[in-house]
This record gives C-alpha cells, sequence and structure tokens, in this order.
C-alpha cells in the first residue's frame, strides 16, 4: 500500500518513520520526499498486513496519512501507444505488450507524476 | 521475370491478388528468398504513424455576402495563412492558438475531420468587389467547398535519434530528454515504413496512390529537406474523407503542437528485387544518437545504431544500458498496414505507377545566413581578482571601473565570480572578509564561439546578467553581459 504522509512543523522534527519502524517491524520503504522546514511530503510504501499499525503510530503522532489509489491512469481512448512514457518511467511501469500496445501496471506507478507531463497526448493522469 | 502494375490490378480486381504486410514480407523472403517471394507476392504494405509537424490542409470557405477578401483568418484562434485567393487559406499545423494553451492547427484539424463545428473569424481588405471588412461564423467540414490536406514533409524514411548530455531535463520536439544521458528517443518505423522498403524509390513518386489518414491521398513529389536515406515525401488527400482514428494533434511538453498523421504506402512487387528490398530488417537499417545537450544545428554524434537495437528498448552510452522510447507509434502503423491490405484485397484501392520519380540523391543546406554573432565578437575586457582580494578592495574595483561582475582567478584559471550585489549584501551582513568568502563558485560561463543568441538563453535561464568567456582550460578571455546584447538590439 502507498502511503502519502504530510508532516506540519511539529511533526517534522520527529523521526516518526523510525519510530514507526521500530514499533511495528514494519519495513517502510520512502520513495519520495520533499521535507523543507516548515513542512513536509513523503509517499512511502508499507506491505499491506502493516498498513493499519503504522498508520496508528504515525496518527499518534500527528501525521497527516492519505492511502493512495493505483497510482497513474491511462486513457486508452486518448493513448496512440507511441511509448515516450516508458523511458522516463523511474520504475518501468509502462511496457509494450506482443501487439505494441503501451501497457501499464498501475500497481508500480509511485505517484512521481513524471509521465504525465511527458504524454503528447494528455492520456495520463495522476489522481490526487 | 517482372509483373506490371496493370497486372496487379487485373488481380486486385478479380480478388485473387496476393497481399501481405511489410511485416510478413520478412519472414516470407527469409523462407523463400526474393525470388520465390517474388512468385508469390504482388503486393506489400507499409505503415507509419507519428508527428509530422509539416502537415496542414488548404481550405475554401465559400463566399459570404457581402463578399470578403480576407486579410487574416481564424479557425478557433489559430491564424491560417490567406495571402492567396479571398476565400481560400492554408492552416498549418504546428500555428499555435492564440487564446488557448497546448492548442494549435493539428487541433482545428483534428475537430474538423471529428465532423465538429469550428469558429471562423476573419479580417478582410475592402474592396469595391469584396466590401466586406470583417466576418464571424461557424463552419464544419461539410460546409467548405473543399479542405485538402497538403503535407510538404511526411514519413520520413529515418530520423536522428536523441539523447542528452546535459545536468538538466530537455523538452525537445523528441521529447523530454533526461538529463546525463538519461533516455533515448527515436523517431520512424524502421522495416515497415514505407521509404525503407523501396529504397530506390523505383515504385514511390509523384502520382503514387497511398493511404492517408483514413483516405486515399497520393504522394505529389519528394518532401522538404529529402535528403537520402533520410527520404521524405510529400502527400496530399482529402480532408473530408479522413478518418480522426488515423490522425492525431499532439502537445510536445515545452515545445508545442504538432500533428500524428497515418499513412500506408502499397509497394508492388514488380521483380525480384523490388522483393529483396522489402525484405529489409530493422538490423540494416541505421541512424544515429545525437546530442541535444548542445543547443546548435550541428549536435555530436554519440552513436550509431540500428532501429533494431533502438526498438529493443535499451542502447549502449558510455558503458550503461539506457532506456529508448519511440515517437512514432508502433501500433497504429501496423494497424494501418492491415488496414490497406484489406482495402487492397477487398478491390478498394488500386496501385498506380509513379508519373515521375523522386531524387535519389539530394542534400540538405544549412541556412545561408549572414553571419552568426558569437561571444567573442560582443565581450569586453574582465577585470578579475582572486580569492584573497578584500570585499573592500573589491568594491574600490567597482565604483572606480563601473563595472558589476568580476571573475575571480587563481592560478590563471577560474574559480569564481562575484558581483557588485554580492558586495552590496557582504555589507549588509557586517561580512567585510575576502572575495572567497563571498564568491560564487559554481559558475556559469560562455565559450568564445557560442553564439550569442545561447549566451543569452543562459543569462535568461539562470536568470544572471553576466557571464565569463572561458577557452578549454577555463582561463578567462572576457566577459560578457545583458548590457552588451541589449546594445546589438538597439543598434
Amino acid at each position: 500500500m502507498l502511503l502519502r504522509l504530510r508532516f506540519d512543523a511539529k511533526t517534522i522534527r520527529k523521526p516518526v518513520i523510525s519510530i514507526a519502524t521500530l514499533e511495528t517491524n514494519a519495513l517502510i520503504n520512502i520513495l519520495r520526499a520533499n521535507v523543507d522546514a516548515r513542512r513536509g511530503e513523503m509517499i512511502v510504501e508499507v506491505e499491506d498486513e502493516k498498513v493499519r499499525e503504522v498508520e496508528e503510530v504515525l496518527r499518534r503522532y500527528g501525521v497527516e496519512i492519505e492511502e493512495l489509489g493505483e497510482g497513474v491512469v491511462k486513457d486508452e481512448g486518448r493513448c496512440i501507444h507511441c511509448g515516450l512514457c516508458i523511458s522516463v518511467c523511474p520504475v518501468e511501469a509502462f511496457r509494450f505488450d506482443e501487439s505494441y500496445r503501451v501497457v501499464l501496471d498501475a500497481k508500480r506507478c509511485i505517484h512521481c507524476g513524471f509521465c504525465v507531463r511527458v504524454c503528447v497526448t494528455k492520456a495520463l493522469t495522476l489522481y490526487t | 521475370m517482372k509483373r506490371s502494375i496493370e497486372e496487379i490490378n487485373e488481380k486486385i480486381k478479380r480478388g485473387d491478388v496476393c497481399v501481405v504486410t511489410a511485416e510478413e514480407m520478412k519472414e516470407i523472403v527469409e523462407e523463400l528468398g526474393p525470388k520465390g517471394a517474388f512468385k508469390e507476392v504482388d503486393v506489400v504494405t507499409t505503415g507509419t504513424f507519428g508527428a509530422m509537424c509539416s502537415s496542414g490542409a488548404f481550405f475554401n470557405f465559400g463566399h459570404s455576402d457581402p463578399p470578403i477578401k480576407m486579410r487574416r483568418v481564424w479557425l478557433n484562434d489559430v491564424e491560417a495563412y490567406t495571402g492567396i485567393a479571398a476565400v481560400d487559406a492554408y492552416l498549418g499545423a504546428t500555428q499555435l492558438s492564440e487564446s488557448r494553451d497546448d492548442y494549435g492547427g493539428a487541433h482545428v484539424i483534428e475537430e474538423l475531420v471529428s465532423g465538429k463545428e469550428v469558429e471562423l473569424k476573419a479580417v478582410g481588405y475592402p474592396t469595391d468587389c469584396y466590401p466586406r471588412k470583417s466576418i464571424v461564423t461557424e463552419i464544419s467540414l461539410e460546409d467548405l467547398n473543399q479542405a485538402v490536406m497538403v503535407n510538404p514533409r511526411n514519413a520520413y524514411q529515418r530520423y536522428k535519434a536523441a539523447t542528452n548530455s546535459s545536468d538538466r531535463i530537455l523538452r525537445t520536439y523528441m521529447g523530454t530528454l533526461l538529463p546525463n544521458f538519461g533516455n533515448v528517443t527515436f523517431a520512424g518505423c524502421g522495416e515497415i515504413s514505407p521509404l525503407n522498403n523501396d529504397p530506390e524509390y523505383r515504385t514511390i513518386g509523384i502520382g503514387t496512390r497511398i493511404f492517408l489518414c483514413g483516405a486515399k491521398g497520393y504522394v505529389i513529389g519528394e518532401g522538404t529537406q529529402h535528403s537520402p536515406p533520410f527520404g521524405t515525401l510529400m502527400v496530399k488527400g482529402d480532408l473530408k474523407e479522413m478518418k480522426a482514428e488515423y490522425m492525431k494533434a499532439i502537445v510536445m511538453p515545452g515545445y508545442g503542437v504538432s500533428l500524428c498523421v497515418g499513412i500506408g504506402v502499397p509497394i508492388p512487387i514488380l521483380d525480384e528485387e523490388m522483393a529483396r528490398f522489402t525484405g529489409v530488417r530493422d538490423e540494416e537499417i541505421f541512424t544515429e544518437i545525437i546530442d541535444f545537450g548542445v543547443p546548435r544545428r550541428d549536435k555530436p554524434v554519440v552513436k550509431r545504431v540500428s532501429y533494431a537495437e533502438l526498438k529493443s528498448g535499451r542502447v549502449e552510452i558510455n558503458g550503461e544500458k539506457v532506456r529508448v522510447s519511440p515517437l512514432s507509434s508502433y501500433y497504429m502503423a501496423r494497424k494501418i498496414m492491415e488496414d490497406l491490405k484489406k482495402l487492397i484485397e477487398n478491390g478498394e484501392f488500386l496501385l498506380t505507377s509513379p508519373v515521375e520519380r523522386i531524387p535519389t540523391k539530394s542534400t540538405l543546406k544549412p541556412m545561408r545566413q549572414r553571419e552568426i554573432k558569437v561571444v567573442r565578437s560582443v565581450m569586453t575586457k574582465a577585470i578579475t581578482v582572486t580569492p584573497e582580494t578584500s570585499v573592500e578592495e573589491v568594491a574600490r574595483i567597482i565604483i572606480q571601473r563601473n563595472v558589476n561582475h568580476l571573475p575571480v582567478v587563481e592560478d590563471g584559471r577560474l574559480v569564481g565570480i562575484v558581483t557588485s550585489w554580492d558586495v552590496a549584501k557582504a555589507v549588509a551582513m557586517g561580512k567585510l572578509g575576502k572575495v572567497k568568502d563571498i564568491m560564487t563558485r559554481n559558475v556559469i560561463t560562455a565559450s568564445p564561439d557560442e553564439p550569442i543568441d545561447i549566451a543569452a538563453r543562459k543569462m535568461e535561464r539562470y536568470n544572471i546578467s553576466a557571464l565569463p568567456v572561458v577557452d578549454s582550460k577555463r582561463r578567462v578571455l572576457g566577459l560578457v553581459t545583458s548590457e552588451d546584447l541589449s546594445k546589438l538590439l538597439a543598434r
């Protein structure tokens, strides 16, 4: 499960990810992090069976949590199957199938949004 | 042994023609050899689908009452060229809307083909015979007398692939290029693309009937910038007969609007040689990967590659496997090959002989320019300081010599830059130390042979007003400032 975490000026000073890991024994993979002096945002991946526990710990420390869905969505009506998205995706979520159609494995998506800006037909959207 | 176009057309009419796609033909030639393939196959269909900027359409809008001689005309706020007869105009695919982002001529063409109405707005040049001054109305394709797609350059035989050695993301007509050779993009469909299957242009020439965006179209000549083996075609077709599914208006992020055009060309297998040509494989079709990190016309070649390597999804650059993205849609190109094959099999599409061949030799000339102004011709002498110079001394130099930028040099090499702003800031913060404490170390520089446009773009991008000019050993040769550049414009 992918979670978007938002930290305010107070929570940002606490090592909440480490605390959550120690308390729950869950492996937390930080996919994106954008932290400045006043606030922060992170996208983390947590194993499904530990999600509830991790969320509980993080909430206790004041972290705002949003569960993210399947990531980027492709509009098949707009896609022309050129494949421009393939080489810019950091996690290789796009590939050609045997008939040279671009297929998306949304489960791999880390919500970086890079492909959305690259697509020439605006076929890709990342719900936020 | 030969076979004529007339014989092939007879077979098409009788319904016993043998048509295969270019993809199928490769297998057949491999299995039976050119001789056997020639015996079996009458026609090979080829296809391509990709961004073709040099595309557009001629329109005749019909005459209004009272009539107008259009001086300027817009369709959905995208200007078309009307420097021809009163109500004729040419709308180019890449022309941008004057009121909407990410919208242009290609979108207007696609909307018209989809059956939508667009707004026509024109201003006139009143005369005794055309008294009207302006007009605003709605039009759709069926309201027009003629709507003819005429594309000056389509169906590139092959194209230079792109990569980026610089340290920033580039948004180009070759798509988004990631920094430090982060990816490669390429255009063209390789072994199934029309001109690669007729490399001597024996059957594709002026008058060749083609499949153009779902309609029957024609080759009307070699395209602009035709330079074999980077051949191109000029084509035309009736927009009213086209289908929107075979074209697509696109927006290249950070670059602009273009039109994806779908083209299919049937290649008659007149003899063994044509069978051999249509057996061509991606492994035999080569192009070069060029570096868009260099913003010049002649970009350095990073590597020579085959379309087979490009299509494999990864190419090796500097020992690393770099991921590759196509710009053309192989899926759509294959669909066009299949659809054209069906049209011929159903007797709905006959072949033509070219009335004239297109050139097999032609070179691409650069623009004749008056002179390329380079940084060397506008740079001024740089007054340099050392990292050990005191801030007070720098302040004195700035006032006495009336300058704002001082390159910092150590052992003859550029190590930083200090500006009047840095000095003011140091004074404001009470930090009157040495240059090394306040200088900027990561200096954006220019080379003496760099065109001034590139220097200007650097200053704009980094929001700075001067660039030290350095040689390859980072010795300071001078300084070019935004003032020097603006003086050129004022002249």
